[in-house]
C-alpha cells in the first residue's frame, strides 16, 4: 500500500496533537478539493481555534477569522469572490457558543458557503473547557466534576435546530475508523458538489477526537467518540443526502 | 459627470460609497443610521453589488472582514451601541491590515442614550475603541456634501494604508436634506493589489490574511510604526477660519463646527477676535493647524458631549500653553447666540487672568 498526502497538504508546520481529528479533516478537504478540480480556486476561512493551524499545512488562500465569526467571514468573502468556492472551517465552540447567532442565521438565510464544523465536544484551543456540545457528565477543566446537563443543557444538536431550514445539505460524520473517515469524505464531497451548484449552505459536522483535552490516549479517544459521543450525536445525513 | 441633487446626508453617504466602487455592504438597523441600510437595500442591487442585512453588528463587521480579504471595497455603518459591537471587528481589521470603511452616525450615549445627534464617541473613535495597540484614521464630515466627499476619501485612504477608516458623522448631518454634488462613478478591481485572496495554483505561493502578531517578526513592528507615523505626518486635514489674529480660537468638528462658523461671524461683528479650527481628521488630530494660532490666549471647544472629549488633544497640540475651555451639551446643538455669550465670558475670563 502506498501512502500519499494530497498535493495541497504541506508539511511545514503541522501543529496538531497526536490523535487529533483536525488533521484528518484537513486532509479530507484537500483530497476532495483536488479530486473535484477546484483546488486552484478554493478559498478557506478558519477560526482562531485549533483548526487555524491549517493555515500552515493547507496550500489554499486562507483567511483567519475572529473566534466564532468564521462563517460570516466566509459569507462576506463568497459575496465578493463569487466565482470561487468558499469553505468555512471551525470548531463546535465557535459554531454553537460564541457564534450561535451566526450559525443559525446562515441557516435561516441559506448562505452560499460550505461549513465544516469540527465537533470535539470541548474548547480545544483554550485548554479543554466545557462546550455546549460537551456530554452530560463529561469532565472538563471548567466542569471538573462532570458537566451538569440540568444547569448547562444537553449537547447541542444542529440537526434539530436546523430542522426547519431549507438548506441543501446537512450531515454528521466522524473522523475515526476507516469506514467513518471514508463516509465523512463522501459527505464533504457532497457538500462541495452542491456548493459548486450554488445551492446554499452545505453543512457538515465532523465528530473529532481531542485526546489532549479529553485526557485520553488516542485509542481510548476513539472509543469515547464512537461509544459515547455518537449516543448524543447520531451520524448520517439529515438534509439532501444520498452519500452511502 | 457629477450631479447635483437634494439628498439626506445618510443617503448621500450611501450613494457616494457606491460611486467610490463599494460593492459590499452589511449592516444592522439602528437610528439614526438606518437610512444608509435602507437605501443600500435596493440600490446595491442596481449596481450589481452585495447587500446583507446581518443578524447583528458583530456579524456585519465580520462579513466586511471577509469581503475585504477578497479585495472588496467594503462598508458597514452603525451608531452608538451598534458601533460598540463592531469594535472587536475593527481591531481584527487592523490586526490583519485590511482596508474597510466603518461609519458611526453618532447619537447620544452611553448606554442606549438616545437617537438624537451626539459627539460622545470621540474618544472611542480616536483612541482605537477595541482591544490592542491600534488607531484608525477618523474623518468627520460637517454636511451632506462632506458625507459624500469623505466617503470617497475614506475608501482611498483605507486602501492606501491597508487599514480601516472610520467616519464620524452624526444624526443631524445624516438626517438633514441638503444639496449635494455627487462624486463620479469609479470602478474597483478586486485584483488591484496582490494581497487579497483569490485562489492559488499548486506551484504559486498562497495568500493568507492573518491576525496573529507572533508569527510576524520584528519587521512587522517597523511596518506598523512606519504606517502610523506616515498617517500622522501626511493625513492631517482641517479647515481654519480667521485663526491667525484670533485671541480666542474655537475648536469644533462635525455639525458643531457649523454653529461655530456662525459664531465667529457674529463675534467678529462685535469686534471680538475669534477664529475657528475645524478638525476634518479627528485622528490624526490636525496638530499643524494649531501652529498658526499664534495669538490665541485660549481655546474653546464646542462639542455635543459632557466631558469635552477633544480638550486633551488640543492641550497636547498646543503644549498646554494656554487654557482650553469646553462648551456644549449632550442634549442639543448649541445655539449660536448662546455660544457668542460663552465666547464673551471666556474672553473676559482670560483677560482677567482667569483659570
Ligand atoms: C472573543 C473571543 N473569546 C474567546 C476567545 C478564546 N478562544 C479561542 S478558541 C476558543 C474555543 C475553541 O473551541 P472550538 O471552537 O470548539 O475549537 P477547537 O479548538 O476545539 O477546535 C476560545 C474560547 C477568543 N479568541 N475570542
Ligand atoms: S488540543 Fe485537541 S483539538 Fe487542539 S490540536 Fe490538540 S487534540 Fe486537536
Ligand atoms: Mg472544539
Amino acid at each position: 500500500m502506498k501512502l500519499k498526502a494530497p498535493d495541497r497538504i504541506t508539511f511545514s508546520h503541522f501543529g496538531f496533537c497526536p490523535g487529533c481529528g483536525h488533521g484528518v479533516a484537513g486532509r479530507l478537504i484537500a483530497e476532495v478539493a483536488e479530486e473535484m478540480g477546484v483546488a486552484d480556486k478554493l478559498l478557506t476561512a478558519v477560526d482562531v481555534a485549533c483548526g487555524s493551524m491549517h493555515m500552515n499545512d493547507w496550500h489554499f488562500d486562507t483567511v483567519m477569522a475572529a473566534h466564532g465569526r468564521t462563517l460570516v467571514t466566509a459569507i462576506g468573502l463568497k459575496k465578493t469572490r463569487r466565482d470561487n468556492p468558499v469553505l468555512a472551517y471551525y470548531g463546535d465552540g465557535a459554531a454553537y457558543a460564541i457564534g450561535m447567532a451566526e450559525t443559525m442565521h446562515a441557516g435561516l438565510r441559506n448562505e452560499n458557503v460550505i461549513a465544516i464544523v469540527v465537533n470535539n465536544a470541548i474548547f480545544g484551543m483554550t485548554g479543554g473547557q466545557m462546550a455546549p456540545t460537551s456530554l452530560p457528565g463529561q469532565k472538563t477543566t471548567s466542569s471538573p466534576l462532570g458537566k451538569d446537563a440540568v444547569r448547562f443543557g444537553q449537547p447541542f444538536k444542529v440537526e434539530e435546530a436546523f430542522s426547519g431550514f431549507d438548506i441543501p445539505y446537512l450531515a454528521r460524520g466522524a473522523l475515526v475508523g476507516a469506514a467513518n473517515v471514508n463516509r465523512a469524505k463522501k459527505m464533504i464531497k457532497k457538500a462541495f458538489e452542491k456548493h459548486l451548484d450554488n445551492q446554499g449552505l452545505c453543512y457538515v459536522e465532523l465528530l473529532s477526537p481531542c485526546p489532549t483535552n479529553w485526557n485520553l490516549e488516542p485509542l481510548d479517544s476513539k472509543r469515547f467518540l464512537l461509544e459515547e459521543m455518537t449516543k448524543h450525536f447520531p451520524l448520517g445525513e439529515f438534509k439532501g443526502g444520498d452519500a452511502k | 459627470m457629477s450631479e447635483r441633487v437634494l439628498m439626506k446626508g445618510n443617503e448621500a453617504l450611501a450613494e457616494a460609497a457606491l460611486r467610490a466602487g463599494c460593492r459590499f455592504f452589511a449592516g444592522y438597523p439602528i437610528t439614526p443610521q438606518t437610512e444608509i441600510l435602507e437605501y443600500l437595500s435596493w440600490r446595491m442591487d442596481e449596481v450589481g453589488g452585495s447587500y446583507t442585512q446581518a443578524e447583528s453588528e458583530l456579524a456585519a463587521v465580520n462579513m466586511v472582514y471577509g469581503a475585504s480579504s477578497g479585495g472588496a471595497r467594503a462598508l458597514t455603518t452603525s451608531s452608538g451601541p451598534g458601533f460598540s459591537l463592531k469594535q472587536e471587528g475593527i481591531s481584527y481589521l487592523c490586526g490583519a491590515d485590511l482596508p474597510a470603511v466603518i461609519v458611526n452616525v453618532m447619537r447620544i450615549g452611553s448606554g442606549l442614550g438616545n437617537i438624537f445627534q451626539g459627539q460622545g464617541d470621540y474618544w472611542q473613535m480616536t483612541r482605537g475603541g477595541g482591544h490592542g495597540d491600534y488607531r484608525t484614521i477618523v474623518l468627520a464630515p460637517n454636511s451632506a456634501q462632506e458625507n459624500a466627499d469623505l466617503m470617497v476619501l475614506a475608501f482611498d485612504l483605507a486602501e492606501k494604508y491597508r487599514h480601516p477608516v472610520l467616519i464620524a458623522s452624526d444624526a443631524a448631518i445624516g438626517q438633514s436634506i441638503e444639496a449635494v454634488e455627487l462624486p463620479e462613478f469609479r470602478d474597483h478591481d478586486l485584483n488591484k493589489y496582490d494581497w487579497p485572496v483569490r485562489g492559488a495554483k499548486a506551484d504559486e505561493p498562497i495568500r493568507t490574511v492573518k491576525n496573529v502578531f507572533y508569527s510576524m517578526g520584528d519587521a512587522y513592528e517597523d511596518y506598523l510604526r512606519d504606517k502610523y507615523a506616515q498617517i500622522e505626518a501626511e493625513e492631517q486635514r482641517w479647515e481654519s477660519i480667521q485663526v491667525e489674529d484670533a485671541e480666542l480660537v474655537l475648536v469644533a468638528f462635525g455639525i458643531s463646527s457649523r454653529v461655530c462658523e456662525e459664531a465667529v461671524e457674529g463675534a467678529r461683528a462685535k469686534g471680538l477676535k475669534v477664529g475657528l479650527i475645524r478638525p476634518i481628521t479627528l485622528w490624526p488630530f490636525p496638530v499643524k493647524a494649531f501652529e498658526k494660532a499664534v495669538n490665541a490666549k485660549a481655546f474653546l471647544t464646542n462639542e455635543m458631549n459632557l466631558l469635552g472629549q477633544t480638550m486633551d488633544d488640543i492641550r497636547l497640540a498646543t503644549g498646554c500653553r494656554v487654557p482650553v475651555y469646553h462648551s456644549g451639551s449632550i442634549f442639543a446643538i448649541t445655539d449660536t447666540n448662546d455660544l457668542i455669550v460663552r465666547i464673551e465670558e471666556v474672553m473676559e475670563e482670560v483677560k482677567g487672568g482667569g483659570q
